[in-house]
């Protein structure tokens, strides 16, 4: 059975993956054998029974032993997954008592993680493997949903309120995470990588970052501009979004709101990126997620480096 | 007269010209201020096709976006993301509200139903042309809201995404605002036809189902149209003057209006389904030439799908954000809701087993329809399971689930009481081969498009997404082939429908050997239906020899 | 086996007047009988109503859901309301519907005099009824107090009194738009009544129309207290 499984759904990323497969598998089954005995019968009746000439049919109205059983037996099959069903989800919607806790944050069309160290991530998620963790979630504009495929849970999440989720990452690799709830125009844009690392890994990238310095820094910031989710508001080919395009900006002059006209020069870039309240283009809104603490320093020089090649275009 | 067991469907009396409600009285005022609900009823036809149409080019739109995840087919870069949101977005409204919702109920059943029951008309004539043209009134604002830039939100329109996008939204909400009063008329119109209008000696179970079927639908049409109503009204006024009902900024709470919106929306998808089980209901028997099985579970199920149906909605939100109690109780009724349905399945296979079986076009979309609304209801119980709903919703399974019950349900219900009743309606028969390979290209080109479907959902593949994982492409590819046999299919019918009528009428009076009246009667009709009042004197499904029973 | 009965020799009467083949221009065409069509209409009616409860119960729901989330809001934002005006509008609706019961009982014994007199009332109280709701609001405007946005009560502690005002005016106000659109229906009762369409024989649309008028007095019977008497 596991070749129709792993063909069908998704790599398992915990031990309450493995449960929803084998219920959903189950249902998977179940289904088969009703659809074939439906089918069954009715293709059978169209072969067996083809109208011929002089056909004389019976008269059959009702037949109460055969109605109450074909009520009652599919009754109780659906009772009983009803009650897999709530078992499951009682467990999905628990968090144990010892979980990390990780603030999420999510806005059109970017997500925010929080650690309590006060370490800051964006589209990236790391956490420890065996060491379960829920993740306390709000919105800052329109409803979103994080959908953690390999480990089966997804929860909306609400401009108003917190609203969790929680799972146990047993498996060291990469797995994806999406956005379930439409949110606009960067709604499939708005995916991320979560990052199960050992305890030695997950260690080094709390300290570090998990920067490579191997990569030049305006190869560096061209990837960042994606995975950091710049993208989501600045396009890079000068036509407007909900922040300035990057296009011809460096070196050149660029008017605030509060009036002053500035060079964007490297520190400008700098502080626009890690203190983004601080001069606000004019025409535009104040809405840039603040990046210090979540960008290391080669990434912020990886950004203006790349911002420059944008320049002379 | 001839037992009709043995005769076969395929009389060919001679073209005869007889006045009928297509011949006089002539002129387009005539049709346009008409209170005749078979002329009324082919005006609704005529629109929800036009309708169908414009949804089903926007379905391929996506379609052709999708193919790949560069949005590139044959050369042709296809939709940007913005317009792929807007075109998904009007598919889903089209489709719902001014396709599927009015058609089977306003096009074939204001047709057919006066004539089943050995009525002259409606109960209330007069009102039924006032509910076509506030179909279009509505149909008109939902256009404007097209031209003026469309509408981004998903057919779902939810706050606060809808009360703060800069589309066309406040025209669509009350195009369809206004739309949903067409769908109550025509719900209150049945119910009181059905109620008071039956011939003499029909009492409540000697009527046909396909009126049981209209009067469960009639009810849920009344009873919950108006709260859809309101929760437009309230989103465009959130919308215009901020009130603070949806919008958390204010103090105001999204998933209230979500429970609004389900509230109807539910209920709605019943609206939807339950007149293609009715007309399979018509169908199966005559075409099996054996009497239904189980004729009162088949009734009562239809009032029990409406009557459960008001208790579900919140199995739209179980990742909303609603307290645990109210998701486990919700998913315990929205297994209960299965019976019913899974009960008319059961009693249509007992029907065919042992009938004298022919596959004729209506029949083979009858079948389709058991087939594919069985895959349907199936997924439907992977999505009322609660630990396998939080993994499901918001994917690509929940948009095969429903294009299996709305499409492979629904639309093929509607198809195949089409071809049923076109002999009835135009006097003429269709192309019979012809309409067997539509059918088969429709259901073949249809599984193609939408089985692959689940499988990316059940891998992890979001709805409403215009880029996607390089791993989902062979899918999504195969997918948009299959939506253009289904196109092929569909266009085959249209023409071959639309040829027809330039035939003169060949269709004998009744074709099938139908038991119900409006087959006891000339095609096409008399404006009055009938030569003088008709009496039951028998069952709807009588098929068995004369002499017995 | 035939499901149509001949015809009766002799007769061709799709109308139920049988014997006498005298044609009632208030009995239309598809009912066998006057007494059918009244029974259809009093259902008809009555579903329609059914429409409006439910819809005006949306607006009921949302109203509890948002009182229960700001009660102290809801509190201060009901001490601006008129409850004089509100009180005099109650009665004057209860005086109403009465005058409509009479109405239908006059069209139905047909004493077109006193169904005149008794519908050119009820009427007249809709017309009071709006005359007071124009002027509790141009008072709530006066103090600012306008729908959604427009708002503004510096005064206000809870900072969501707002909400209060929306509902008070999305529902007053929709209440307001069925009196209008009864109002309307009203004077063309009124000139048929005039034109002595309404006897024993037909009112109909008589007692129809009264129904509707009842279901309007009845929501705003629920909407009074709900708005204006909140402890």
């Amino acid at each position: 059975m596991e070749w129709l499984r792993s063909l069908i759904l998704p790599a398992q990323g915990s031990p309450y993956a493995a449960q929803v497969d084998t219920f959903y598998m189950f249902l998977v089954w179940l289904s088969v054998f009703f659809f074939l005995l439906i089918a069954g019968v009715a293709v059978y009746s169209v072969i067996r029974f083809r109208h011929k000439p002089g056909d004389v049919t019976p008269h059959w109205t009702h037949n109460n032993k055969l109605e109450f059983a074909w009520t009652v037996i599919p009754l109780a099959i659906l009772m009983v997954i009803f009650v897999w069903g709530v078992k499951g989800y009682m467990e999905a919607a628990v968090p144990p008592g010892d979980a990390q806790e990780i603030r999420v944050t999510a806005k059109k069309w970017v997500w925010q993680f929080e650690y309590p160290d006060g370490t800051r991530a964006i589209n990236e998620l790391h956490v420890q493997v065996n060491k379960p963790v829920k993740f306390v979630m709000s919105s800052e504009d329109v409803i979103h949903d994080f959908f953690v495929v390999d480990m089966r849970v997804k929860h909306d999440i609400l401009p108003d309120r917190y609203t969790e989720i929680w799972f146990n990452p047993t498996v060291v690799g990469k797995h994806h995470f999406e956005c379930a709830e439409y949110c606009g125009r960067g709604h499939s844009d708005m995916g991320g990588t979560l990052y199960v690392d050992d305890d030695a890994s997950y260690q080094k990238w709390l300290e570090t970052g998990g920067v490579d310095a191997s990569i030049p820094l305006d190869k560096l910031g061209s990837m960042l501009y994606e995975s950091k989710g710049c993208s989501s508001c600045h396009t890079i080919d000068g036509s407007p979004s909900q922040g300035p395009s990057w296009k011809g900006v460096f070196g050149h002059p660029v008017q605030l709101s509060d009036g002053r006209t500035v060079i964007a020069d490297e520190n400008y870039i700098r502080e626009s990126i890690l203190v983004s309240g601080a001069k606000i283009v004019k025409g535009y809104d104040n809405i840039m997620p603040v990046f210090q603490g979540v960008l290391r320093q080669r990434e912020v020089d990886g950004l203006v480096a790349y911002i420059k090649t944008l320049g002379n275009k | 007269m001839a037992d009709v067991i043995s005769a076969p469907f395929h009389a060919g009396t001679t073209p005869v010209e007889r006045r009928n409600y297509l011949t006089e009285p002539k002129g387009l005022w005539s049709w346009l201020t008409t209170v005749d609900h078979k002329r009324i009823g082919i005006m609704y036809l005529i629109s929800v096709m036009a309708f169908f149409l414009v949804g089903g080019i926007f379905a391929l739109l996506i379609r052709l976006s999708l193919f790949d995840p560069s949005h590139v087919i044959l050369g042709h870069k296809m939709l940007d993301a913005e317009t792929y949101n807007k075109v998904f977005t009007m598919h889903g409204v089209i489709m719902v509200f001014l396709f599927i919702i009015p058609s089977i109920p306003a096009a074939l059943g204001n047709f057919v139903l006066p004539m089943m029951l050995g009525a002259k008309d409606v109960a209330f004539p007069r009102l039924n042309l006032a509910s076509f043209y506030i179909y279009w009134a509505g149909a008109a604002l939902a256009m404007v809201a097209i031209v003026t830039g469309g509408v981004d939100t998903g057919w779902t329109f939810y706050t606060p995404y809808s009360t703060s996008t800069d589309t066309s939204v406040a025209w669509m909400a009350m195009g369809i605002f206004i739309a949903g009063f067409s769908s109550i008329f025509t719900g209150l119109n049945f119910i009181a036809t059905i109620h008071k209008l039956r011939a003499p000696g029909m009492g409540w179970f000697d009527m046909p189902l396909f009126c049981w079927g209209m009067y469960a639908t009639a009810l849920m049409q009344v009873l919950a149209t108006p709260v859809l109503a309101i929760t437009l009204l309230l989103m465009t006024i959130e919308r215009l003057f901020r009130i603070g009902i949806f919008d958390a900024s204010l103090g105001g709470d999204p998933v209230l209006f979500q429970h609004f919106f389900w509230f109807y929306s539910h209920p709605a998808v019943y609206i939807m389904i339950v007149p293609g089980m009715a007309i399979v209901s018509e169908i199966i028997p005559v075409f099996s030439r054996k009497t239904i099985f189980g004729y009162r579970m088949i009734a009562f199920s239809s009032i029990g799908i409406a009557l459960i149906g008001f208790l579900v909605w919140g199995h739209h939100m179980f990742v909303a954000g609603q307290s645990q109690t109210a998701v486990v109780v919700f998913s315990f009724l929205t297994f209960l809701v299965a019976i019913p349905s899974a009960i008319k399945v059961w009693n249509w296979l007992a029907t065919m087993y042992h009938g004298s079986i022919t596959l004729e076009t209506p029949m083979l979309y009858a079948i389709s329809f058991i087939l594919l609304f069985t895959i349907g209801g199936l997924t439907g119980v992977f999505l009322g399971a609660l630990s396998i709903d939080v993994h499901l919703t918001d994917t690509y399974f929940v948009v095969a689930h429903f294009h299996y019950v709305m499409m492979g349900g629904t639309v093929m219900g509607f198809l195949g009481g089409l071809h049923y009743w076109w002999p009835k309606i135009t006097g003429r028969m269709y192309h019979e081969r012809l309409g067997q390979i539509a059918a088969a290209l429709v259901f073949i080109g249809f599984n193609a498009t939408f089985f692959p479907q689940f499988i990316m959902g059940g891998q992890g593949m979001p709805r409403r997404y215009y880029n996607y994982l390089p791993q989902f492409q062979p899918m999504h590819a195969f997918s948009t082939v299959g939506s253009w046999i289904i196109g092929a299919g569909l266009f085959l019918t249209l023409g071959y429908l639309l040829a027809s009528l330039r035939k003169p009428y060949d269709a004998p009076d009744n074709p099938w050997g139908g038991k119900t009246m409006e087959w006891q009667t000339q095609s096409p009709p008399l404006t009055e239906n009938f030569e003088a009042q008709p009496v039951a004197t028998h069952g709807p499904y009588d098929y068995f020899p004369v002499g017995t029973h | 086996m035939s499901s149509i009965s001949t015809p009766v020799a002799g007769a061709h009467e799709p109308h139920g007047d049988a014997a006498h083949g005298h044609h009632d221009p208030n009995l239309q065409h598809h009912f066998a009988t006057k007494e059918q069509q009244f029974d259809t209409s009093k259902i008809g009616i009555w579903l329609f109503l059914a429409t409006e409860i439910l819809m005006f119960g949306g607006l009921f729901v949302g109203f509890a859901y948002m009182q229960s989330r700001f009660p102290e809001a809801f509190f201060e934002g009901h001490k601006h309301l008129l409850k004089v005006a509100g009180t005099l509008n109650t009665v004057v609706l209860l005086v109403s519907s009465f005058t409509m019961v009479l109405a239908v009982h006059y069209a139905r014994t047909s004493r077109r005099k006193k169904l005149i007199i008794c519908l050119a009332i009820t009427m007249f109280c809709a017309l009071i009824f709006l005359g007071v709701k124009y002027i509790e609001y141009t008072h709530e405007f006066s103090e600012g107090l306008y729908p959604g946005r427009y708002f503004s009560n510096p005064d206000d502690p809870t900072g969501h009194e707002f909400i209060f005002f929306s509902f008070y005016f999305m529902m007053t106000g929709l209440h307001g738009i069925h009196i209008l659109a009864g109002l309307c229906v009203m004077a063309w009762l009124l000139r048929r009544a005039i034109r002595g369409d309404f006897t024993s024989n037909y009112y109909t649309p008589v007692d129809v129309v009264g129904l509707y008028w009842h279901l309007v007095d009845i929501i705003w019977i629920y909407l009074f207290p709900l708005l204006y008497l909140i402890r």
